[in-house]
């Protein structure tokens, strides 16, 4: 199947209207030198029934989260994902629409996008947010690079209990403009304020915290975002979990600057690490706001003056901008924006709150029991949300692989970011029985 | 088109007016029209201190972005705080109410660098 | 508002999820997260009905390619193939965490092998990463590798060299990874000025970024020469893939001695758009250059599928994980289904289509350019401006016509422009009733131009106040 639709009588029309005798000699200024002299080294087209066969041959060779219980985390949530959703965002005006430039063909993706800002306002606290980022780490770093711009300084404070992907992901960002990183160290699960203060100057552009934290522990936020109001010119980022911030405070309230994180959680699904969901907020400061990255969508009237939404403030971007843009960031995540709308529509005030507190009570349940067992620790015991590090006695990277057999992933090897433990994540889509099978399993190794 | 006798003009398409102790920048109307509605200008902070020809600000509408090249060195003594929230008084009143900045000249023969009024109207046709 | 917000819908009480019971006792959440506790979430209250009215209500105020032609230029809106959305969703390939074990993934990476090689044979390059999530982020990611190639080489290059043609994401990506960027002017038949170019190209020049075609649909005859002058230079080129539909079976980035280069999954290889994504911009790169490729990468040993980490050239990471794997799984799905024959009369078709719509409107329209082009050509509504509507009119008053209007005012070399490009499936049906509109639209302007200025007019909303959008932000609710 070759999608294509034209006849071999219609190919004919076309050649003559063109005025050429077949299609060849519409690639004659193709020098020999670059032609590729044989067919392509693929093999030939199938048909829907053998795709399918070949995909579910491939689906064989996996073990997927159907066939096991989870608790990975660090990074990427397993919650429920409503049927609604994918219902909704099947509807191909929405997904195979292009980005929408012409607005009056489109306004069914803009004011969806106006209600997904809205709705990332409401959960950051934060006045202004953008139409989406690629992933949480690259918004991370473009929040780094904003922050640099704004204050025109180099040093970021990096402590390592944000996500070590996260932090490759602005360093490599950052390698481009020349950025300062200091890598803060931490004994425990999360900053030592005065640590933190040792290290700020007035060089320092922006101070990056995650909340809660890789380990899942809360940092004192209050605290530091005091230090870093002090140092004047210094801007607080904030990496938030958006799904937990049904439950916590919003970043705004401890004085962010500029809030980004991951909203994968937020209804778009595992998919073995993409598509995923950045999204970036900031103050509602009109010099910060000519520094954002990314599409932004505004609401104003049209000649009628019926009320309609547009892409605003298109002067930031690169098609305009070009090298003097906020950003190159075209093709963003819009369906996935979609997706993270309709789900915060559909579990709403009550149900956003309930996940993210099921979640914590669950989480608190195992930690509770793990680490009464012998030769087990919860190390946040006393701080963690729904992500908790576990000291194991026997080797972190053995215990899990002796789980797997049992149809267990028991969590993130923390040797992967040079450290011990296994980090456990909890979400409400896990259940009593799960839990306790886990308990049960590590107990006897 | 309207081009402003007694002022002086840049090939930039500023415009430079005289007073006692320090001179008035702004843009032309030639200028405001090519750019179209006006949304944002960005300007530069009292006391910063410019080159003849340095870029000291920017000016958005909807579908571009302009630098403002200033016409002769000197420091800001004083910027348009109004085109902050009324950016449209570039538009409306490119001459008079949407000036830009008051610069305290480093080099007063610059000025006679600068094109006069009749000579800013001829280059303007020919653009 | 022709839909209201869904905040609208509210109504204190009415909820549209149902969660189980918690099963487990609570721990004293109050106690432990005292001073980090949200007082209330303002979010909406509505039923699952709403929502399904709400979006879907929304959903037909929006134009997708399943709705009609989308003759963007550049953006290659082809069909989106219905049985690669089932392939996405099969859970066994989708319900997959990005940190279980590569035992357990044997599958989804075999998958993402076999798109690296036909992405490779495609190109004629080495080696290629599949983590960046969007072209710009390939660009980007792209011109990072070529920054450490030369910091490895001791090299203090700082200049990338962008043809005027360009599309903006190339001098944007090169800013951003700390580039000065210098564009040259294209020639009279819209290729790249070999005199410009050897005047801008010295010992500092970094890269060249092009693409061919060229934005005009023009190819570059001189592909060769140029690519020699900057080797001459010990500079790198870079080939932007968007317009690979106007080549594939027939010219690989590869042969004309290009470096590096980037993919649009969601363009040449048929993933639907999202209404801004998500994309996929793997990058691909010939040997010398593999060392410096974001991490991990992809590899193959014996008949085991494994990351590679072990890269201490390595650029870093551009994506927290691997890149937007269900997007490649759709283009997997899609190379399988049109295979390489099947490649080759893909852009046959597409090259056909364009010049169909060409040689049928450039009685017209004006045609800037008299060169050949392939899968996509530049018009200019110069001869309709001066009877009184531009371009933007004109795309306007197709909208009225239930057709998607083609990219205007790019590239920047041509006055008034219109970028056609049809793909290749689309058929003479759809391809002659597009003509039909814009020649119906030429004559409305010589005989009722207020009908096209003043467009559109039957769409949801007529011409937005964009002036006022950006004088007066209003962003959320």
């Amino acid at each position: 199947m070759d999608y294509i639709s034209n006849t071999a009588a219609e190919k004919n029309k076309m050649l003559k209207e063109i005025g050429i005798k077949e299609i060849k000699d519409l690639f004659q200024m193709i020098p020999e030198a670059v032609s590729a002299d044989d067919e392509l080294n693929i093999e030939s087209g199938i048909s829907e029934m053998e795709l399918m066969r070949k995909a579910q041959a491939q689906a064989a060779k996996n073990k997927s989260l159907d066939q096991q219980i989870s608790f990975l985390g660090a990074g990427a949530y397993d919650h429920y994902v409503p049927g609604i959703i994918d219902a909704l965002i099947s509807r191909s005006e929405f997904y195979t629409a292009y980005t929408p430039y012409q607005a009056e063909l489109s306004q069914g993706t803009l004011e969806a996008i106006y209600e997904y800002q809205s709705m990332i306002c409401d959960l950051t606290g934060m006045g202004i947010a953008n139409a989406s980022m690629l992933d949480g780490g690259s918004a991370a770093a473009e929040a780094v690079t904003m922050a640099a711009r704004i204050t025109r300084n180099s040093r970021v404070i990096l402590p390592d209990t944000i996500n070590p992907a996260y932090r490759e992901v602005i360093k490599t960002y950052g390698a481009g403009v020349d950025l300062d990183f200091v890598d803060l160290e931490t004994e425990d699960q999360f900053i030592d304020p005065t640590q933190l203060k040792e290290n700020l100057d007035d060089q320092t552009a922006v101070v990056v915290l995650q909340y809660p934290n890789f380990y899942g522990s809360i940092e004192k936020m209050e605290e530091i975002s005091k230090m870093i109001k002090n140092n004047k010119k210094t801007l607080l980022l904030v990496i938030a979990n958006p799904v937990l911030l049904g439950v916590l405070k919003a970043p705004a309230d401890f004085g962010a600057d500029i809030v980004v994180g991951e909203a994968q959680n937020l209804g778009s699904g595992l998919n073995y690490g993409g598509p995923y969901l950045g999204f970036m907020a900031c103050k509602d400061d009109r010099r910060m706001l000519r520094q954002l990255p990314g599409r932004i969508v505004g609401k104003t009237t049209d000649v009628d003056g019926k009320e309609g939404f547009v892409l605003t403030l298109q002067t930031r971007e690169q098609h305009i901008r070009r090298e003097k843009a906020t950003s190159n960031i075209c093709t963003n995540e819009a369906l996935n924006a979609l997706m993270a709308t309709i789900y915060l529509s559909t579990m709403g005030k009550a149900g956003l709150k309930e996940v993210g507190e099921q979640s914590y009570h669950k989480a608190h349940y195992l930690a509770d029991k793990l680490d009464q067992l012998v030769g087990y620790q919860v190390l946040n015991k006393e701080n963690f949300f729904n992500e908790f590090v576990l000291k194991t006695e026997k080797d972190s990277t053995e215990l899990i692989k002796e789980l797997l057999a049992a149809d267990i992933i028991a969590g993130y090897d923390l040797k992967e970011a040079g450290s011990e433990g296994i980090l456990v994540c909890v979400t409400e889509k896990r259940s009593k029985a799960e839990m306790d099978k886990l308990v049960e399993k590590l107990e006897v190794l | 088109m309207s081009v402003k006798e007694d002022l002086y003009y840049s090939e930039d398409h500023e415009w430079v007016r005289e007073e006692e102790d320090y001179l008035v920048i702004g843009v032309t109307d030639f200028a405001q029209e090519e750019l179209g509605d006006i949304v944002f200008v960005e300007l530069p902070e009292v006391d910063e201190e410019f080159d003849k020809d340095d870029s000291f600000g920017v000016l958005e509408s909807v579908k571009a972005v302009s630098d403002t090249f200033i016409p002769v060195s000197g420091r800001v003594i004083e910027v348009n705080e109004d085109l902050l929230d009324n950016p449209e008084l570039i538009n409306d009143d490119p001459y008079g109410e949407g000036w830009l900045i008051k610069v305290d000249p480093a080099d007063d023969s610059e000025l006679d660098e600068l094109l006069s009024a009749e000579e800013y109207a001829e280059f303007i046709e020919e653009e | 508002m022709e839909e209201k917000l869904i905040k609208d819908y509210s109504s204190p009480g009415r909820r549209g999820y149902s969660l189980p019971p918690l099963e487990v006792g609570k721990s004293d959440i109050n106690e432990n997260l005292a001073g980090y506790l949200r007082e209330e979430i303002e979010l909406p209250e509505v039923s699952e009905v709403d929502v399904v009215r709400h979006y879907t209500a929304l959903s037909e105020m929006n134009y997708g390619v399943d709705s009609g032609i989308y003759p963007l230029g550049s953006c290659t809106m082809k069909y989106n193939p219905k049985r690669n959305e089932r392939v996405a969703r099969i859970s066994g390939l989708s319900n997959i965490h990005p940190y279980q074990p590569i035992e357990q993934l044997q599958g989804s990476l075999e998958i993402l092998y076999q798109l690296k090689l036909d992405l490779a044979e495609i190109s004629s390059m080495d080696e290629i990463t599949l983590q960046p999530a969007s072209g710009a982020h390939g660009e980007f990611t792209s011109l990072l590798i070529v920054k450490k190639y030369f910091e490895d080489r001791e090299e203090n290059r700082t200049k990338v060299i962008v043809p005027d043609s360009a599309h903006g994401t190339n001098p944007a990506s090169a800013a951003m990874a700390g580039f000065d960027v210098v564009e040259i002017a294209s020639n009279e038949r819209g290729m790249v000025d070999l005199d410009a170019l050897a005047e801008a190209l010295d010992e500092n020049t970094a890269a060249l970024m092009l693409t061919n075609p060229n934005t005009l649909g023009i190819f570059e005859e001189d592909i060769l020469k140029i690519t020699e002058m900057v080797h001459e230079v010990g500079g790198l080129v870079y080939y932007d893939g968007a317009n690979m539909n106007a080549i594939m079976g027939y010219a690989k980035p590869g042969l004309m001695d290009f470096d590096l280069m980037h993919f649009n999954l969601h363009k040449t290889f048929s993933t639907p758009h999202g209404g801004g994504g998500p994309g996929s911009g793997p990058v691909g790169v010939k040997d010398f250059l593999a060392p410096y490729l974001p991490k991990p990468v992809l590899k193959k040993d014996q008949e085991k599928y494994f990351w590679d980490y072990q890269r201490p050239k390595s650029i870093g990471k551009v994506h927290s994980f691997y890149g937007n794997y269900g997007v490649m799984l759709r283009a997997w799905a899609y190379i399988k289904t049109v295979g390489g024959k099947g490649l080759k009369e893909t852009t046959e078709n597409a090259v056909l289509n364009a010049n169909y719509l060409k040689a049928r409107l450039k009685k017209d329209f004006e045609l800037p350019y008299a060169e050949e082009s392939l899968h996509e050509f530049v018009l200019s509504g110069s001869r309709q401006k001066e009877e009184g509507a531009s371009t933007l009119n004109i795309a306007k008053r197709l909208l009225d016509y239930d057709q998607y209007a083609p990219t205007i005012y790019f590239p920047l070399v041509v006055k008034e422009a219109m970028m056609i490009e049809p793909t290749e499936t689309e058929n003479i049906g759809t391809l002659d009733h597009f003509v039909e509109t814009m020649l119906t639209i030429s004559r409305e302007i010589k005989e009722d131009p207020e009908l096209v200025i003043n467009a559109p007019h039957t769409t949801t909303v007529r011409k937005l106040d964009e002036t006022a959008a950006a004088r007066n932000p209003d962003l959320h609710w």
